[in-house]
Protein backbone atom coordinates (compact mmCIF):
# COMPACT_ATOMS: atom_id res chain seq x y z
CA UNK A 1 0.00 0.00 0.00
CA UNK A 2 1.70 3.60 -1.17
CA UNK A 3 1.10 6.06 1.40
CA UNK A 4 0.54 9.12 -0.51
CA UNK A 5 0.40 12.98 1.50
CA UNK A 6 -0.03 16.08 -0.35
CA UNK A 7 2.02 19.09 0.96
CA UNK A 8 0.69 22.66 1.36
CA UNK A 9 3.24 25.45 1.78
CA UNK A 10 3.78 28.80 1.89
CA UNK A 11 6.39 31.37 2.55
CA UNK A 12 7.95 34.87 1.49
CA UNK A 13 10.00 33.84 -1.58
CA UNK A 14 13.87 33.24 -1.51
CA UNK A 15 16.08 31.57 -3.58
CA UNK A 16 16.39 27.37 -3.10
CA UNK A 17 12.98 26.59 -1.40
CA UNK A 18 12.34 23.73 -3.98
CA UNK A 19 16.24 22.84 -3.57
CA UNK A 20 15.36 22.47 0.12
CA UNK A 21 12.30 20.90 0.10
CA UNK A 22 12.28 17.88 -2.76
CA UNK A 23 16.23 17.56 -1.01
CA UNK A 24 14.82 16.88 2.41
CA UNK A 25 11.51 14.59 1.00
CA UNK A 26 14.46 12.48 -1.16
CA UNK A 27 16.11 11.87 2.26
CA UNK A 28 13.01 10.21 3.47
CA UNK A 29 13.26 8.16 0.29
CA UNK A 30 10.08 10.47 -0.73
CA UNK A 31 8.66 10.20 -4.50
CA UNK A 32 6.87 12.70 -6.27
CA UNK A 33 4.11 12.67 -7.79
CA UNK A 34 2.30 15.69 -9.24
CA UNK A 35 3.31 19.27 -8.23
CA UNK A 36 2.49 23.03 -8.40
CA UNK A 37 5.13 25.63 -7.82
CA UNK A 38 4.90 29.00 -8.56
CA UNK A 39 5.16 32.20 -7.26
CA UNK A 40 2.20 34.21 -6.14
CA UNK A 41 2.97 37.87 -5.86
CA UNK A 42 5.65 37.96 -3.39
CA UNK A 43 5.38 34.57 -2.36
CA UNK A 44 6.55 31.33 -3.19
CA UNK A 45 3.41 28.42 -3.11
CA UNK A 46 4.09 24.45 -3.37
CA UNK A 47 1.73 22.01 -3.95
CA UNK A 48 2.74 18.74 -4.49
CA UNK A 49 1.89 14.74 -4.19
CA UNK A 50 4.50 12.69 -2.58
CA UNK A 51 4.64 9.15 -2.22
CA UNK A 52 6.80 8.10 1.00
CA UNK A 53 8.04 4.96 3.43
CA UNK A 54 7.76 7.41 6.53
CA UNK A 55 4.44 7.47 8.50
CA UNK A 56 3.13 11.35 8.42
CA UNK A 57 4.86 12.67 11.61
CA UNK A 58 8.19 11.64 10.73
CA UNK A 59 8.12 14.01 7.61
CA UNK A 60 6.17 16.69 9.49
CA UNK A 61 9.12 17.25 11.72
CA UNK A 62 11.62 16.77 9.01
CA UNK A 63 10.41 19.62 7.16
CA UNK A 64 9.53 21.46 10.22
CA UNK A 65 13.04 21.90 10.66
CA UNK A 66 13.47 23.58 7.28
CA UNK A 67 10.38 25.56 7.33
CA UNK A 68 10.96 27.02 10.62
CA UNK A 69 14.48 28.27 9.30
CA UNK A 70 13.09 29.58 5.71
CA UNK A 71 10.11 30.77 7.82
CA UNK A 72 7.56 28.62 5.56
CA UNK A 73 4.47 27.60 6.84
CA UNK A 74 3.13 24.10 5.58
CA UNK A 75 0.78 21.41 6.13
CA UNK A 76 0.67 17.64 5.62
CA UNK A 77 -2.58 15.83 4.32
CA UNK A 78 -2.80 12.21 3.91
CA UNK A 79 -4.42 11.23 0.37
CA UNK A 80 -5.05 8.81 -2.26
CA UNK A 81 -2.04 8.74 -5.37
CA UNK A 82 -4.96 8.30 -7.89
CA UNK A 83 -1.27 9.17 -10.30
CA UNK A 84 -1.88 8.14 -14.35
CA UNK A 85 -5.38 9.38 -14.21
CA UNK A 86 -5.42 12.48 -15.88
CA UNK A 87 -8.58 14.10 -17.41
CA UNK A 88 -8.21 15.40 -21.14
CA UNK A 89 -9.38 19.14 -21.09
CA UNK A 90 -11.54 19.53 -24.34
CA UNK A 91 -11.63 23.37 -24.01
CA UNK A 92 -9.58 26.63 -23.42
CA UNK A 93 -11.47 30.39 -22.19
CA UNK A 94 -9.31 33.67 -21.82
CA UNK A 95 -10.96 36.27 -20.24
CA UNK A 96 -9.18 39.74 -19.48
CA UNK A 97 -10.53 43.34 -18.74
CA UNK A 98 -10.41 45.80 -16.20
CA UNK A 99 -9.71 44.52 -12.37
CA UNK A 100 -13.31 44.30 -10.40
CA UNK A 101 -14.62 43.33 -7.44
CA UNK A 102 -16.21 39.22 -7.71
CA UNK A 103 -14.73 38.68 -11.61
CA UNK A 104 -13.69 35.05 -10.98
CA UNK A 105 -16.55 34.14 -8.62
CA UNK A 106 -19.09 35.45 -11.78
CA UNK A 107 -16.81 34.24 -14.28
CA UNK A 108 -16.57 30.85 -12.59
CA UNK A 109 -20.48 30.59 -11.39
CA UNK A 110 -21.71 31.06 -15.31
CA UNK A 111 -19.10 28.66 -16.50
CA UNK A 112 -19.96 26.71 -13.85
CA UNK A 113 -24.15 26.56 -14.38
CA UNK A 114 -22.90 25.87 -18.10
CA UNK A 115 -21.17 22.45 -17.30
CA UNK A 116 -17.66 23.71 -17.37
CA UNK A 117 -15.79 21.36 -15.02
CA UNK A 118 -11.65 23.55 -14.07
CA UNK A 119 -9.14 21.25 -14.64
CA UNK A 120 -6.84 24.13 -14.28
CA UNK A 121 -6.83 28.63 -13.87
CA UNK A 122 -4.16 30.63 -13.66
CA UNK A 123 -5.04 33.90 -13.12
CA UNK A 124 -2.47 37.35 -12.91
CA UNK A 125 -3.37 40.86 -12.40
CA UNK A 126 -1.39 43.10 -14.45
CA UNK A 127 -1.25 46.61 -16.02
CA UNK A 128 -0.79 49.52 -14.28
CA UNK A 129 -1.12 49.82 -10.13
CA UNK A 130 -4.02 52.49 -10.96
CA UNK A 131 -6.13 50.75 -13.06
CA UNK A 132 -5.15 47.01 -12.93
CA UNK A 133 -6.18 44.51 -15.68
CA UNK A 134 -7.55 41.17 -14.35
CA UNK A 135 -5.96 38.19 -16.93
CA UNK A 136 -7.47 34.22 -16.59
CA UNK A 137 -7.00 31.66 -18.52
CA UNK A 138 -9.23 28.30 -18.09
CA UNK A 139 -8.35 24.66 -19.13
CA UNK A 140 -11.19 22.36 -18.62
CA UNK A 141 -14.09 20.09 -19.36
CA UNK A 142 -17.37 21.26 -21.35
CA UNK A 143 -19.40 18.74 -19.87
CA UNK A 144 -22.86 20.15 -21.33
CA UNK A 145 -20.98 20.40 -24.37
CA UNK A 146 -19.42 23.59 -25.85
CA UNK A 147 -22.38 25.36 -27.34
CA UNK A 148 -24.08 25.88 -23.99
CA UNK A 149 -20.24 27.28 -22.78
CA UNK A 150 -20.05 29.69 -25.34
CA UNK A 151 -23.32 30.87 -24.62
CA UNK A 152 -22.79 31.44 -21.14
CA UNK A 153 -19.94 33.17 -21.47
CA UNK A 154 -20.71 35.63 -24.25
CA UNK A 155 -23.31 36.79 -21.77
CA UNK A 156 -20.90 36.59 -19.20
CA UNK A 157 -18.57 38.60 -21.29
CA UNK A 158 -21.49 41.38 -21.97
CA UNK A 159 -22.79 41.78 -18.34
CA UNK A 160 -19.66 42.41 -16.89
CA UNK A 161 -17.95 44.33 -20.18
CA UNK A 162 -14.50 41.82 -20.37
CA UNK A 163 -13.13 40.24 -23.28
CA UNK A 164 -13.64 36.58 -23.17
CA UNK A 165 -12.61 33.83 -25.64
CA UNK A 166 -13.13 30.44 -26.03
CA UNK A 167 -10.96 27.53 -28.51
CA UNK A 168 -11.59 23.63 -28.48
CA UNK A 169 -9.12 21.66 -27.28
CA UNK A 170 -8.67 19.12 -29.97
CA UNK A 171 -5.77 17.20 -28.65
CA UNK A 172 -3.15 15.74 -31.63
CA UNK A 173 -1.99 12.06 -30.58
CA UNK A 174 0.29 10.67 -32.99
CA UNK B 1 -1.46 -8.69 -41.00
CA UNK B 2 -0.27 -8.19 -37.52
CA UNK B 3 -0.52 -5.63 -34.57
CA UNK B 4 3.16 -4.58 -33.77
CA UNK B 5 3.93 -3.84 -30.34
CA UNK B 6 4.18 0.05 -29.43
CA UNK B 7 7.43 1.75 -28.07
CA UNK B 8 6.84 3.63 -24.91
CA UNK B 9 8.97 6.44 -23.45
CA UNK B 10 11.67 6.26 -21.77
CA UNK B 11 12.37 3.17 -24.03
CA UNK B 12 15.56 4.53 -25.70
CA UNK B 13 15.19 3.09 -28.91
CA UNK B 14 12.81 6.39 -29.42
CA UNK B 15 15.80 8.60 -29.41
CA UNK B 16 17.46 6.55 -32.63
CA UNK B 17 17.35 8.67 -35.95
CA UNK B 18 15.05 6.53 -38.70
CA UNK B 19 16.90 5.86 -42.01
CA UNK B 20 15.96 6.35 -45.73
CA UNK B 21 13.88 4.08 -47.52
CA UNK B 22 16.02 2.79 -50.61
CA UNK B 23 14.23 0.43 -51.83
CA UNK B 24 10.14 -0.10 -52.04
CA UNK B 25 10.00 -3.79 -51.83
CA UNK B 26 7.56 -6.67 -50.22
CA UNK B 27 8.76 -6.64 -47.02
CA UNK B 28 8.04 -2.72 -47.19
CA UNK B 29 4.61 -3.01 -48.32
CA UNK B 30 3.34 -5.85 -45.83
CA UNK B 31 5.15 -3.24 -43.18
CA UNK B 32 3.21 -0.51 -44.06
CA UNK B 33 -0.15 -3.22 -43.85
CA UNK B 34 0.97 -3.98 -40.27
CA UNK B 35 1.63 -0.49 -39.01
CA UNK B 36 -1.65 0.57 -40.65
CA UNK B 37 -3.61 -2.15 -38.93
CA UNK B 38 -1.53 -1.04 -35.19
CA UNK B 39 -2.75 2.65 -36.23
CA UNK B 40 -5.90 1.91 -36.54
CA UNK B 41 -6.24 0.08 -33.03
CA UNK B 42 -5.92 3.27 -31.08
CA UNK B 43 -9.56 5.44 -32.74
CA UNK B 44 -8.55 8.94 -31.85
CA UNK B 45 -5.23 8.86 -32.71
CA UNK B 46 -3.54 10.63 -36.21
CA UNK B 47 -0.46 9.83 -37.02
CA UNK B 48 2.27 6.79 -36.33
CA UNK B 49 5.69 6.74 -37.76
CA UNK B 50 7.85 3.50 -38.05
CA UNK B 51 10.50 3.83 -35.10
CA UNK B 52 7.11 3.83 -32.46
CA UNK B 53 7.37 0.40 -33.56
CA UNK B 54 10.70 -0.33 -33.78
CA UNK B 55 11.57 -0.05 -37.18
CA UNK B 56 13.88 2.54 -37.65
CA UNK B 57 13.28 3.53 -41.28
CA UNK B 58 11.54 7.18 -42.20
CA UNK B 59 7.69 5.74 -42.98
CA UNK B 60 4.63 7.85 -41.09
CA UNK B 61 1.40 7.56 -41.84
CA UNK B 62 -1.15 10.32 -40.88
CA UNK B 63 -4.93 10.08 -41.14
CA UNK B 64 -7.27 12.65 -39.81
CA UNK B 65 -10.03 12.30 -42.19
CA UNK B 66 -12.15 11.42 -38.64
CA UNK B 67 -11.92 14.96 -37.94
CA UNK B 68 -13.81 16.86 -40.87
CA UNK B 69 -13.70 20.12 -38.95
CA UNK B 70 -10.22 20.43 -39.75
CA UNK B 71 -8.88 20.71 -44.03
CA UNK B 72 -7.07 17.37 -44.51
CA UNK B 73 -5.34 15.00 -47.65
CA UNK B 74 -7.02 11.88 -46.11
CA UNK B 75 -5.06 8.77 -45.33
CA UNK B 76 -1.65 9.80 -46.14
CA UNK B 77 2.03 6.98 -46.53
CA UNK B 78 4.82 9.44 -46.16
CA UNK B 79 8.31 7.59 -46.79
CA UNK B 80 11.38 9.89 -46.76
CA UNK B 81 8.98 13.01 -45.95
CA UNK B 82 10.26 16.42 -45.97
CA UNK B 83 8.93 19.51 -45.12
CA UNK B 84 10.74 21.71 -47.67
CA UNK B 85 9.32 25.60 -46.47
CA UNK B 86 7.20 26.33 -43.20
CA UNK B 87 5.22 29.24 -42.13
CA UNK B 88 3.90 30.76 -38.54
CA UNK B 89 3.75 29.00 -35.77
CA UNK B 90 1.01 28.13 -33.35
CA UNK B 91 0.76 26.42 -29.68
CA UNK B 92 -1.11 23.35 -29.84
CA UNK B 93 -2.04 20.45 -27.15
CA UNK B 94 -0.08 17.19 -28.42
CA UNK B 95 -0.30 13.32 -27.01
CA UNK B 96 1.26 10.57 -28.36
CA UNK B 97 0.75 6.62 -28.25
CA UNK B 98 4.59 6.74 -26.81
CA UNK B 99 4.22 8.02 -24.27
CA UNK B 100 0.96 7.32 -22.39
CA UNK B 101 -1.11 9.70 -19.84
CA UNK B 102 0.47 12.58 -20.52
CA UNK B 103 -0.56 15.67 -23.21
CA UNK B 104 1.32 19.20 -23.34
CA UNK B 105 2.02 22.13 -25.56
CA UNK B 106 3.78 22.54 -28.30
CA UNK B 107 4.93 25.02 -30.92
CA UNK B 108 4.60 23.97 -34.25
CA UNK B 109 4.56 25.38 -37.91
CA UNK B 110 1.20 26.24 -38.94
CA UNK B 111 1.51 25.79 -42.72
CA UNK B 112 4.15 23.44 -44.69
CA UNK B 113 5.32 22.18 -47.81
CA UNK B 114 5.98 18.81 -47.35
CA UNK B 115 7.55 16.39 -50.06
CA UNK B 116 7.32 13.05 -49.73
CA UNK B 117 7.00 9.51 -51.40
CA UNK B 118 4.47 7.18 -51.74
CA UNK B 119 4.48 3.65 -51.15
CA UNK B 120 4.66 3.14 -54.42
CA UNK B 121 8.13 5.53 -54.49
CA UNK B 122 5.89 8.07 -56.41
CA UNK B 123 6.97 11.84 -55.52
CA UNK B 124 4.20 13.65 -53.69
CA UNK B 125 3.97 17.48 -52.75
CA UNK B 126 1.57 19.04 -50.18
CA UNK B 127 0.58 22.19 -49.00
CA UNK B 128 -0.70 21.54 -45.47
CA UNK B 129 -1.28 23.73 -42.66
CA UNK B 130 -3.01 23.66 -38.75
CA UNK B 131 -3.93 20.07 -37.07
CA UNK B 132 -2.70 18.13 -40.73
CA UNK B 133 0.73 20.08 -40.73
CA UNK B 134 0.61 19.81 -36.75
CA UNK B 135 0.42 15.96 -36.77
CA UNK B 136 3.15 15.52 -39.66
CA UNK B 137 5.29 17.54 -38.12
CA UNK B 138 5.13 15.41 -34.85
CA UNK B 139 5.52 12.63 -37.29
CA UNK B 140 8.51 13.37 -38.67
CA UNK B 141 10.11 14.25 -35.56
CA UNK B 142 9.62 10.70 -34.45
CA UNK B 143 11.96 9.63 -37.70
CA UNK B 144 14.78 12.53 -36.02
CA UNK B 145 14.47 10.42 -32.50
CA UNK B 146 12.42 13.51 -31.13
CA UNK B 147 9.39 13.48 -29.20
CA UNK B 148 6.82 16.51 -28.23
CA UNK B 149 8.01 16.47 -24.82
CA UNK B 150 11.27 17.97 -26.21
CA UNK B 151 9.22 20.69 -27.65
CA UNK B 152 6.85 21.42 -24.64
CA UNK B 153 6.29 24.92 -24.05
CA UNK B 154 5.62 25.32 -20.17
CA UNK B 155 2.07 26.46 -19.04
CA UNK B 156 3.19 29.66 -17.44
CA UNK B 157 5.00 30.86 -20.56
CA UNK B 158 2.55 30.28 -22.38
CA UNK B 159 0.05 32.49 -20.80
CA UNK B 160 2.54 35.44 -20.41
CA UNK B 161 3.02 34.83 -23.89
CA UNK B 162 -0.06 35.29 -24.61
CA UNK B 163 -0.27 38.55 -22.52
CA UNK B 164 2.44 40.12 -24.66
CA UNK B 165 0.09 39.51 -27.55
CA UNK B 166 -2.53 40.86 -26.40
CA UNK B 167 -1.10 44.16 -25.26
ZN1 LIG C 1 4.07 10.49 -31.25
Amino acid sequence: MENWLMLTLVGKDRAGIVAKISQALFDLNGNLGETSMTRLGGNFTIMLMVCVPEKKSVVQKKLQTICDELELFFHLDEIEGELHQHIEPDVRISIHGADQAGIVARATGSLAEAGLNILNLESDVGGHPDSPVYVMHIEGVAGMGLVNLEKALQKFSRENDVVARMAPIDTMVG
Amino acid sequence: MALLDILVYPDERLKKISQPVKEFSDNLKQFILNLEETFRSFPGCVGIAAPQVGRFERVVLVDISHKPQHENHGFLILVNPKISSSAGSNVGREGCLSVPDYTGKVERSVSITLEALNEKGEKKVFQMKGYEARAVQHEIDHLDGKLFLDRLVSRRNALSKRIELST
